[in-house]
């Protein structure tokens, strides 16, 4: 018995210590927007460097900020920049590196409904802020002739995690409501007026599928991977537009030529004919100085990777690959991470 | 007037046996229908991709948990190191050496720690060992599991110590054996079956524990790198996969929870079997 | 001669065994001392990481109902509300059921049968509560959805308690999740109090000619209330802490309002929710004092109920 107890001590102690031979393990952690073609990315890293493992966890972008300046992972992940603030919390300045562009989109579970709603910058506050409460308000019927909505009462569902994909859709409305920028605001977590709270992209797109007559906010991948309706919203020129990779590439058009040393920009309600007005970059923070020598090369191969391969990736996932320019000056601000 | 009292009486006897009896078939019925949905759901969703592959990328079907569950034995198997000896320990403190008021003091006290809701341990872990070594780790993992353990350990040992017969040990003791080789020889070995039930049960308890890993063991797609990175198991993953909304990834969430769930009842099940089997004293 | 030397090796014997007994009760008093350590050592990290948070807020963040993490602006209200509002549902359940059924286990069934039932009841307190979480999710919450919830609208939906929108998730779902988690400990600690009452009282109250549910319910119960008000406590204790399984239902949303249909947050709920991503001091130590608040809530209640059940146990063996 004793002797048992002894080699199965030892067995699980060799089991438990023992790394896999040369494996690398990054840890990374972060916005769920992105989380989608993240994960593919680290997935077909590993099979063709199989020694380098990047395990990235969906936490929120607030995750990814909290746990880079807890300095428990490698690098963060956001889809809202880090404000000065934030950055000054850190002891290494992060670096901002647009991975991907992307769009968020209003998803719902109408019974009875199969067309695409259009929304505007009247109804989509009006339904986050709860002034807007059953589905055949006479506002969105306005919009929306011939759809035959039901008499039911709208279950909003947002975030209840700290996230970008917050942020970039109250950004969105409060650039074209005022009533909502003075009630609500924008921010990554901010006082909702109304709704349940998922976490993540994924909690929101699940409670959204299960919940009928429910509204959400998500990145355009979640809707399309799990067959969600999803509408169109009005841009800043008029039209309804519907997300998809020509309609938020022409997004970052304008901000892309004139984009920041430091890649912070906001480009939702942006100007263009067939714009799509919630559509954001989303950045790896990555910081300026890595004291291990092996990940530094790693991460800085990885990078080189992402704004090359990588980008071909983006369509097949419902994202948009980054603007030329912004993968030039990318490749630039590599050389700076240390 | 007497026998219409009486009969109204009977008749309430009755009818509340039988209410009494509803209610008892509810709470085991309630039993039968969680594992029975697990078992249906679960069943249907199992297969060897589930065991052998690690999770794919969002959306991607075929993906398994393999990691979860090698990455669940590592960590309870290093809650259990720290955990057991530690509460056993204790335990024979409490049982042998009595003592009027420190004695008392710590069972009152183990049994609060028993009680801590296992989130509030998992802060607990996150300040000793993740903030330090600025990591998320299986270990920290580990170290809030353990925490959870030794009170369970305690108290079953100290418990099923003080079953052994007073006989047993003033026999030792007239033979010339000290108090340690008393206890060591004679007293721990006679109460070994409730000891050892008593372990059983406490891992088994601690297994399906998530929420003192969410941020301390977190979370991991690949094998890892250890136990000192951050470590995938079974509980998280069911978390994270049941939230989600990918329907391959529900499945994957029911097929982990009856793996789960078939590993804590096991457990359960062989541990009071042992226990029924008696306590190994000799008939003297 | 041969004396001395006797005397001298028994001597050495007797000292090396006094010292082997010395060894062994102070490893044994370290690690039993120790989980006094632990308890203390968790105390003081709660109370020390959570100090940002109580030197902005003070005493006012129990009664606070603002929970913004942009304006860093935190309360304990909601979240307090939630874990009370789902507990005391949870036992408004699970406490008839379960005492009912320790009545039966315990007074009115066979024995054979009594200790099988028992033994089932008592692996429902096995199951882990991330699998709890797993069937509310997508059983119990469509239930509730379809079916439970537009049917108390219907029947009782003039009370403010049953109005408002139906999610299926909420407080009324959560509570009703947590009823399934505390009736096993209901039953089993219920059960012991009754069976530890002795059998005079049984047999005299039978002998006067009460029906075995009259001896039961006038006499049995009453003599073990201590142990019985000590197993709702306890179970009030596990459902004040569950995480998982009410984090899957309750909908997460930091709002106090009169409806159980409404989505809720509990302490236990925000904290495996947010706290891997509190961004900043203040928002990290709000999370960490209702940590503590949630500590000292628990420990009051379970030492309350340990209280209760030692009384009770005494009071039984005295007979």
């Amino acid at each position: 018995m004793k002797t048992m107890k002894m080699s199965l001590a030892l067995a699980g102690l060799m089991m438990v210590a023992a790394p896999l031979a040369t494996a690398q393990q990054i840890n990374a952690a972060g916005a769920s927007f992105p989380a989608v073609i993240y994960q593919k990315w680290f997935d077909e890293y590993h099979k063709m460097h199989a020694d380098v493992q990047v395990n990235y966890q969906s936490i929120g972008s607030g995750g990814g900020i909290a746990q880079l300046t807890a300095g428990t992972v490698d690098f963060g992940a956001s889809d809202v920049p880090m404000t000065d603030e934030q950055i000054s919390k850190l002891a290494v300045k992060p670096l901002h590196f647009p991975s991907v562009l992307g769009g968020v989109v209003p998803t719902y579970n109408i019974a009875g409904v199969t067309q695409e709603i259009k929304f505007t910058s009247e109804t989509l506050p009006g339904i986050f802020l709860g002034t807007i409460t059953k589905w055949n308000d006479a506002r969105l019927a306005k919009d929306n002739p011939g759809v035959k909505f039901p008499n039911e009462e709208i279950q909003v569902v947002h975030r209840s995690d700290g996230s970008g994909t917050t942020f970039v859709w109250t950004d969105y409305l409060s650039k074209v409501s005022p009533n909502w920028k003075s009630k609500v605001g924008a921010g990554a977590s901010v006082n909702w007026p109304v709704g349940l709270g998922g976490k993540g992209n994924e909690g929101v797109a699940g409670t959204v599928k299960q919940t009928a007559n429910s509204i959400g906010y998500v990145e355009l991948i979640y809707a399309v991977q799990n067959k969600m309706a999803y509408g169109n919203v009005k841009n800043a020129s008029g039209a309804f537009v519907k997300a998809d990779f020509n309609t938020v590439t022409e997004a970052a058009a304008g901000a892309a030529k004139n984009i920041p040393d430091d890649f912070r920009v906001s480009i939702t309600n942006a100007a263009g004919k067939n714009a799509y007005p919630i559509s954001t970059f989303t950045w790896l923070l990555i910081p300026s100085h890595i004291p291990d020598a092996a990940k530094a090369k790693t991460i800085k191969a990885f990078l080189q990777w992402m704004l090359a391969d990588g980008q071909k990736y983006a369509a097949g996932l419902s994202y948009a690959s980054l603007p030329k320019e912004v993968i030039a000056k990318e490749v630039k601000q590599i050389a700076k991470i240390q | 007037m007497m026998r219409g009292n009486l009969i109204w009486r009977k008749s309430v006897n009755a009818a509340m046996l039988s209410v009494t009896a509803v209610f008892t078939v509810l709470a085991v019925c309630s039993l039968f229908l969680i594992l029975g949905y697990l078992v249906y759901y679960g069943g249907r969703s199992l297969d060897w991709n589930f065991f052998t592959k690690l999770p794919l990328p969002p959306g991607e079907i075929g993906g398994g948990m393999a990691n979860a569950i090698v990455g669940s034995l590592k960590i309870v198997g290093v809650a259990a190191l720290m955990g057991l000896p530690f509460g056993f320990l204790a335990g024979v403190y409490l049982s042998e050496f009595e003592d009027k008021v420190f004695c008392p003091l710590v069972r009152y006290v183990a049994d609060l720690l028993n009680g801590i809701p296992s989130i509030v341990v998992g802060l607990l872990a996150w300040g000793l060992v993740v903030v330090p070594t600025r990591s998320f780790s299986g270990l920290a993992g580990s170290i809030a599991l353990a925490v959870m353990l030794i009170p369970i350990v305690t108290r079953q040992t100290e418990q099923f110590l003080r079953e052994v017969p007073l006989s047993l040990r003033e026999a030792a003791l007239a033979l010339g054996a000290s108090k340690w080789k008393t206890i060591a020889t004679v007293v721990v070995p006679a109460g070994s079956k409730g000891i050892l039930t008593g372990m059983i049960l406490g891992i088994a308890r601690i297994s399906g524990e998530s929420a003192p890993l969410l941020f301390t063991a977190f979370n991991n797609q690949f094998w890892g790198g250890g136990i000192t990175q951050p470590t995938a198991s079974l509980p998280v993953m069911i978390y994270s996969h049941a939230i989600a909304p990918y329907d391959d990834w529900h499945r994957q969430a029911w097929a982990a929870g009856l793996v789960l769930i078939g590993m804590v009842l096991i457990a359960n099940i062989a541990a009071r079997l042992v226990l029924a089997r008696g306590i190994s004293v000799p008939r003297a | 001669m041969a004396t001395p030397a006797v005397a001298d090796i028994t001597a050495i014997r007797r000292q090396t065994t006094q010292t082997g007994d010395i060894v062994a009760r102070l490893i044994t008093l370290a690690f039993a001392a120790s989980i006094i350590l632990i308890t203390l050592l968790l105390v003081w990290q709660l109370w020390f990481q959570s100090a940002p948070s109580r030197h902005k807020f003070g005493f006012a963040f129990l009664f606070s109902s603002t929970w913004n993490p942009v304006t860093e602006n935190f309360g304990a209200l909601p979240f307090v509300y939630g874990t009370v509002v789902t507990s005391i549902l949870a036992l408004l359940i699970s406490v008839p059921l379960g005492l009912g059924s320790a009545i039966f286990l315990s007074e009115l069934a066979p024995a054979g049968i009594s200790s099988a039932l028992t033994f089932l009841i008592e692996l429902l307190a096995a199951i882990p509560s991330v699998i709890y979480g797993l069937l509310a999710l997508f059983t119990l919450v469509p239930l509730m959805r379809d079916y439970g919830e537009p049917f108390l609208k219907s029947t009782l939906g003039f009370l403010p308690l049953f109005k408002g929108p139906v999610y299926g998730f909420g407080l009324l779902t959560g509570g009703m999740v947590l009823s399934i988690m505390t009736i096993p400990f209901i039953i089993s600690v219920s059960r012991e109090a009754l069976l530890a009452v002795p059998r005079e009282q049984r047999e005299a109250a039978l002998a006067l000619g009460a029906t075995r549910w009259e001896s039961t319910w006038q006499i049995v119960v009453p003599y073990a209330k201590l142990g019985i008000l000590g197993s709702i406590f306890l179970g009030l204790a596990r459902a004040l802490g569950e995480t998982m399984a009410v984090t899957m239902v309750i909908g997460n949303d930091p709002k106090i309002v009169a409806s159980l249909f409404a989505p809720g947050y509990s302490i236990a709920a925000v904290i495996a929710n947010e706290f891997s991503e509190a961004t900043g001091q203040v928002y990290q130590s709000a999370l960490i004092e209702l940590g503590l608040v949630l500590f000292l809530l628990t420990i009051i209640i379970n030492g309350v109920a340990r209280l209760m059940i030692v009384a009770t146990t005494r009071k039984g063996s005295k007979r």
